[in-house]
């Protein structure tokens, strides 16, 4: 008999159908749900199915980081019936606006681990996949029918599995590896299926950027995507109690409907776009494309390693008089930190403007929104036509590096350029 | 359905931003958002769309982002159903949850143009043309999401499902 997926483990235990296969449905109770200022959706369906107090609110995580701090009354207001409705339903885990982004949060925070189900009202919740838990996306409505009733018809996906191998070059970074796997499998090569990246480049990377590699996958189609979890997993969750025992993974025969290998050894600085992630090139044939705006944050990059790759770009350098640069930590330990070490200070003095943590410009509404004409080069996840503000402004996604060098030039530039 | 729906036609990957931008999502005012509907693929949709009119995709429909309004927006506008070679997941959740059909088929998005009058046999797995002379054929809406559909969409469902529950078997049987 062959072997079983992470995937088939994970909702197979779930569900209670301990012997469940890919392509089965099955009724999965969730270890964890995740909302966030859609939580205001959530609650206004979960109440028009007459009911008044979730299901399990200690599984109930909510962090309000969309449009954050509030950008319209309208917000604003959303903002504080979500707190009122977290009071009444007694739910402790909430995070509130400046304390981050909820991808990050829930990663940094330990509130997911190794093995879990994980249900989130946002696409982007695959991220949570770097620490090796099966999470995925769900709308508003759904999450409403998960507070009503614990569970949820998930069918159980097939597996493809990257094998990633080599070692990255100075200038190149997991963000480079993700949207060198997007032009791989396209916008839609992974529809309903579990990505699993497994190799040796795998074995030396750390969680912030295994975290990209997750958060990307959606941009492929996939329902969840983890790295497989190992030694660097298991230290994540070090002086996190309870230890972490047997991690849950794909058994040696399983079968996997796809493999995919990458040497990421030659592999340069990539920058994608117009419109689309597939779009990916090497940085040098965007090279003198002029910029009017750098964004560098996101539950993509926003993280300390992303602040450092940056910051080594911009030391004793100035952001160029035809652009801006604008940075929004994904939280406020990574927000702390920088400043500790210097590199919020690297990043200010060099012309960036530092924004709370949160998503910040990334979905258009506040902080940075771009006017027609304007040309973007982001660290984020997308880069759709109008995500940013106008649909005549133009966005180029690559890795922090990338977006810091093409901060200084005022243009798409090679971070290897400004790298000792 | 009166008067004789429209077929809105649309390319492969239409995003969650295409349908119903970022920048609109301040507001959950269905009426605000079926307002900016489908603007980054065409202008002239939110303005020419009527009750019963039928959106034809290619692969991928939906893509993106998992807001719900992208639902809210298509349904509150008179879209009836969607027909594509394929959908999102979580766009595809959405609709279903919704109460809007959302159905697969290999060849509408080739058989028909923009603006083709057509009718829609969901049950039958049809969408022909008036003359009968195109037919494409529909893939068969799977049970599980049939019975949520059936009932108008999730919040009904669940509705029914607690009510069964409090009297007999949690599964539900479609009516």
């Amino acid at each position: 008999m062959a072997g079983r997926t992470f995937a088939e483990k994970v909702l197979g235990r779930a569900s209670g159908k301990t012997k469940a296969k890919a392509g089965e449905i099955v009724e999965a109770s969730p270890d964890l749900v995740m909302s966030h200022e859609n939580t205001f959706l959530v609650n206004k369906a979960f109440s028009e199915m007459g009911l008044s107090r979730p299901w399990n609110p200690d599984r109930i995580a909510i962090v309000l980081d969309h449009r954050t701090p509030a950008n319209t009354a309208q917000t604003a207001e959303v903002h504080s019936r979500i707190r009122k409705l977290v009071n009444e339903y007694g739910i402790k885990r909430f995070y509130d606006a400046g304390e981050g982004i909820c991808h990050q949060l829930l990663v940094e925070e330990r509130l997911v681990r190794p093995g879990q189900l994980v249900l989130g009202t946002d696409s982007h919740t695959t991220t949570a996949g770097a620490i090796g838990a099966f999470a995925t996306g769900v709308g508003a409505t759904e999450m409403a029918g998960v507070w009503a009733t614990g569970s949820l018809w998930l069918r159980i996906p097939e597996t493809h599995r990257v094998e990633l191998s080599g070692h990255l070059q100075k200038g190149t970074y997991p963000k480079d590896v993700a949207l060198r796997i997007a032009s791989m499998i396209g916008p839609s090569g992974a529809d309903y299926k579990c990505i699993e990246f497994n190799g040796s480049l795998i074995q030396d990377m750390p969680i912030a950027g295994r975290m990209v590699l997750c958060n990307m996958s959606v941009e492929m189609g996939a329902k969840a995507a983890i790295v497989v979890p190992d030694a660097v997993t298991r230290e994540w969750f070090r002086g996190y109690a309870p230890p972490v025992k047997d991690m849950v993974m794909s058994d040696p025969d399983a079968a996997f409907e796809r493999r995919i290998e990458a040497d990421v050894s030659k592999l340069g600085p990539l920058v994608a776009g117009p419109d689309k992630v597939e779009l990916s090139r090497s940085v040098d044939e965007f090279e003198g494309v002029g910029i009017d705006q750098a964004f560098i944050g996101t539950c993509t990059n926003g993280r300390l390693e992303d602040l450092i790759a940056a910051a080594e770009v911009l030391k004793g350098r100035k952001v160029s008089p035809s652009c801006r640069l604008i940075v929004a930590p994904a939280s406020r330990k990574i927000l702390v930190d920088a400043i500790d070490m210097g590199v919020a200070q690297t990043i200010i003095s060099a012309g960036g403007t530092l924004l709370p943590p949160g998503c910040g410009p990334c979905l258009g509404s506040h902080e940075g929104v771009l006017g027609p004409g304007e040309v973007c080069i982001s660290s984020s996840n997308r880069n759709f036509r109008g995500r940013m503000g106008s649909e005549e402004a133009v966005i180029y996604l690559a890795s922090p590096a990338t977006v810091a060098a093409s901060a200084i030039e005022g243009k798409i530039a090679d971070p290897r350029r400004f790298l000792r | 359905m009166s008067g004789k729906p429209r077929i809105w036609l649309f390319g492969d990957d239409v995003n969650t931003d295409l349908i119903i931008p970022g920048r609109y999502l301040d507001s959950y005012d269905p009426a605000h958002l079926a307002s900016h509907a489908m603007e980054g693929a065409n202008k002239d949709f939110a303005a020419g769309v009527t009750e019963g009119d039928i959106i034809v995709a290619g692969g991928n429909f939906g893509c993106g982002s998992s807001r719900e309004q992208a639902v809210i927006a298509l349904k509150r506008s008179g879209v009836q159903a969607i027909i594509a070679r394929s959908f999102a997941r979580i766009f595809y959740r959405n609709a279903i949850n919704l109460g809007l059909p959302v159905v697969v088929s290999d060849t509408a998005d080739s058989l028909f143009k923009d603006g083709d009058s057509a009718l829609l046999e969901v049950e039958a797995g049809t969408l022909a043309s008036l003359d009968g002379t195109k037919v494409a054929a529909l893939d068969k809406i799977p049970n599980h999401v049939r019975v949520i559909l059936d009932h108008g969409g999730l919040i009904p469902y669940v509705k029914a499902k607690i009510e069964k529950k409090k009297s007999g078997p949690i599964l539900l049987k479609r009516k």
